[in-house]
């Protein structure tokens, strides 16, 4: 029995280094032939004109998720600390449901709202010749980001002893003063756990915001369309050729887009060690 | 029990024989085929049909380009090349001979409620430049053009930058990973501009005229309709074919393949 559960246990170590082995293999030779410094760092993506420059693509993903933390991260954190702290029971028990009711809302479907709201909403505000955009890509990023960050920062702030907070009030601090000054630091390490699961879901994310992007492979600007690490290995596969050089490309770009992945998860592993010893 | 399986064994393979026998005349082989990416969904349909009527047959298609297909010709490494394009003169003075077998039209495509219904071929390449920003400037309403195209990679968009002489300039408001995407997202916006293999040009979307002609079978197989390139398949001067690959082209250019080539969306020629 042992060895079964050993077993199981072992598979997903199994996976992990069977994927990135493979990313390995299939994502070098493409590096290689084209130049690193030339891969990463050019401007030009144009497998027509055999450019294969991913510097748009790295600085759209950057960009895209930088902005989908500004937005989601003070909201998911304000709900949180509302949730944890202020809400009335009753109000509590109608926004928490609807949180991992949103988490659980397959991203395709936020895309297709997107689509089919936002950037025709963006169109006519801004009037635009189409609307899809980075902004409408970080608003969908921000909106997707927001369960994961409510809920995980509600249970560090729930995991805050309540002597703290009562000593807090003792002293004479309001009741937003214990909040923001007491509870909040006492779970930031939570807090910013959260933050970088955030960071992972949205910069792996690629269904929703194809739909948003409009997915042309410029330099990043908030109105004009752009194309993700993961939205450009998506469009392109279909119809690259086997074995071609923009086949192999694409999975250079999977390569980048892992390491990206893996820093993030060391930087939570950091992150969640130090809550533990602190 | 062991009895009755032999007996059906050798059931089946009498059968088989007798099937073997019924093809047509008999004959077998391989056939390569090479060249053109875009030609694909004909290719497949050609060879699927051609399967039924010459089992014994076996052709083989290796899409690496139209350049490479016709190279390859030339250089005996295949037995008909596949090119998308015409033929330039100098492959024609190597030898290459060419032999079409379909026409494929790209229609441009614009939403239904905008007022423009006809381009010239070069206003066309403005606005897919981005020379032409504004329907105003098109005599249309004051809205910014979105430009709607495929990605790299596509043999619609290598076909249409290639005929409208864009290639590699377009200035692109979206890209989209298939012609049902561009055609739902121009359906979608009114300002939107895009292009799309004829076949698929549905009523939701308003092909335009090009040059004042309407896209449409019939212009695209008298020639009229400019935005429109050949199915060709290349042989050498002087080179004899193998009789199976002599029997797989003349199949492609008979009259019998012609539905074959309209299910793959593409126009029979003669």
């Amino acid at each position: 029995m042992q060895g079964l559960f050993t077993l199981c246990g072992l598979m997903a170590v199994g996976f992990v280094l069977l994927i990135s082995v493979y990313l390995i293999i299939s994502g070098l030779p493409a590096i290689r032939e084209i130049g690193l410094g030339r891969f990463l760092f050019g401007k030009t993506w144009a497998a027509g004109q055999n450019q294969y420059g991913i510097l748009p693509l790295i600085l759209t993903s950057v960009y895209g998720t930088a902005g989908a933390v500004v937005i989601g991260v003070p909201i998911g954190f304000f709900t949180a600390v509302f949730l944890a702290k202020a809400a009335p029971k009753w109000l509590a028990n109608v926004i928490r449901p609807a949180v991992s009711l949103l988490a659980g809302i397959p991203s395709v479907v936020y895309g297709l709202v997107g689509m089919c709201v936002l950037v025709p909403a963006l169109r006519n505000w801004l009037n635009l010749p189409a609307g899809d955009s980075l902004l409408a890509a970080i608003i969908v990023l921000a909106i997707m980001i927001l369960p994961n960050i409510i809920s995980l920062s509600e249970t560090a702030l729930e995991a805050v002893p309540k002597e703290y907070e009562e000593a807090s009030l003792a002293l004479g601090a309001t009741k937003l003063e214990t909040y923001f000054r007491v509870s909040a630091p006492a779970a930031k390490s939570g807090i910013a756990a959260a933050v970088v699961l955030g960071i992972g879901r949205a910069i792996g994310e690629a269904m929703a915001i194809m739909m948003v992007a409009g997915n042309v492979a410029n330099m990043p600007a908030l109105t004009k369309s752009v194309r993700f690490l993961t939205t450009g290995i998506s469009i392109e596969l279909n119809y690259s050729q086997d074995g071609s050089l923009q086949r192999q490309a694409l999975f250079s770009i999977g390569l980048v887009l892992f390491l990206f992945i893996m820093l993030i998860n060391a930087f939570l592993n950091l992150v969640l060690k130090r809550e533990k010893e602190g | 029990m062991k009895k009755k399986t032999l007996s059906l064994a050798v059931t089946a393979l009498l059968v088989l024989a007798l099937l073997a026998g019924c093809s047509e005349s008999g004959m077998s082989g391989t056939v390569n085929t090479d060249g053109s990416t875009s030609m694909a969904d004909v290719m497949g349909a050609l060879t699927e049909a051609f399967r039924e009527k010459e089992p014994d047959i076996t052709v083989n298609y290796s899409g690496t380009g139209s350049g490479s297909g016709i190279s390859g010709v030339l250089d005996g490494t295949c037995d008909i090349g596949l090119s998308s394009r015409e033929l330039k003169q100098e492959e024609m003075d190597k030898g290459a001979v060419a032999h079409v077998v379909a026409l494929d039209g790209v229609a441009v495509v614009v939403n239904p409620k905008n007022p423009i219904s006809d381009l010239t071929t070069q206003q066309i390449a403005d606005i897919f430049t981005g020379k032409i920003t504004n329907w105003s400037e098109l005599g249309g309403a004051d809205a910014p053009i979105a430009v709607y195209g495929r990605e790299d990679g596509s043999g619609t968009r290598t076909a249409f930058e290639e005929i409208v002489g864009v290639e590699g300039a377009c200035v692109y408001t979206n890209e989209y990973g298939s012609t049902g995407d561009v055609i739902g997202n121009v359906a979608g916006n009114e300002n939107a501009i895009g292009y799309a293999s004829l076949s698929a040009v549905n009523d939701t979307v308003t092909a335009v005229k090009v040059n004042g002609i309407a896209p449409s079978e019939a212009t695209v197989k008298d020639g009229t309709y400019t935005i429109q390139r050949p199915f060709v398949m290349v042989t050498k001067e002087g080179v004899e074919l193998s009789e199976a690959a002599q029997a797989f082209l003349d199949f492609a250019t008979s009259a019998e393949a012609a539905e074959y080539i309209a299910a793959a969306g593409a126009v029979y020629p003669n």
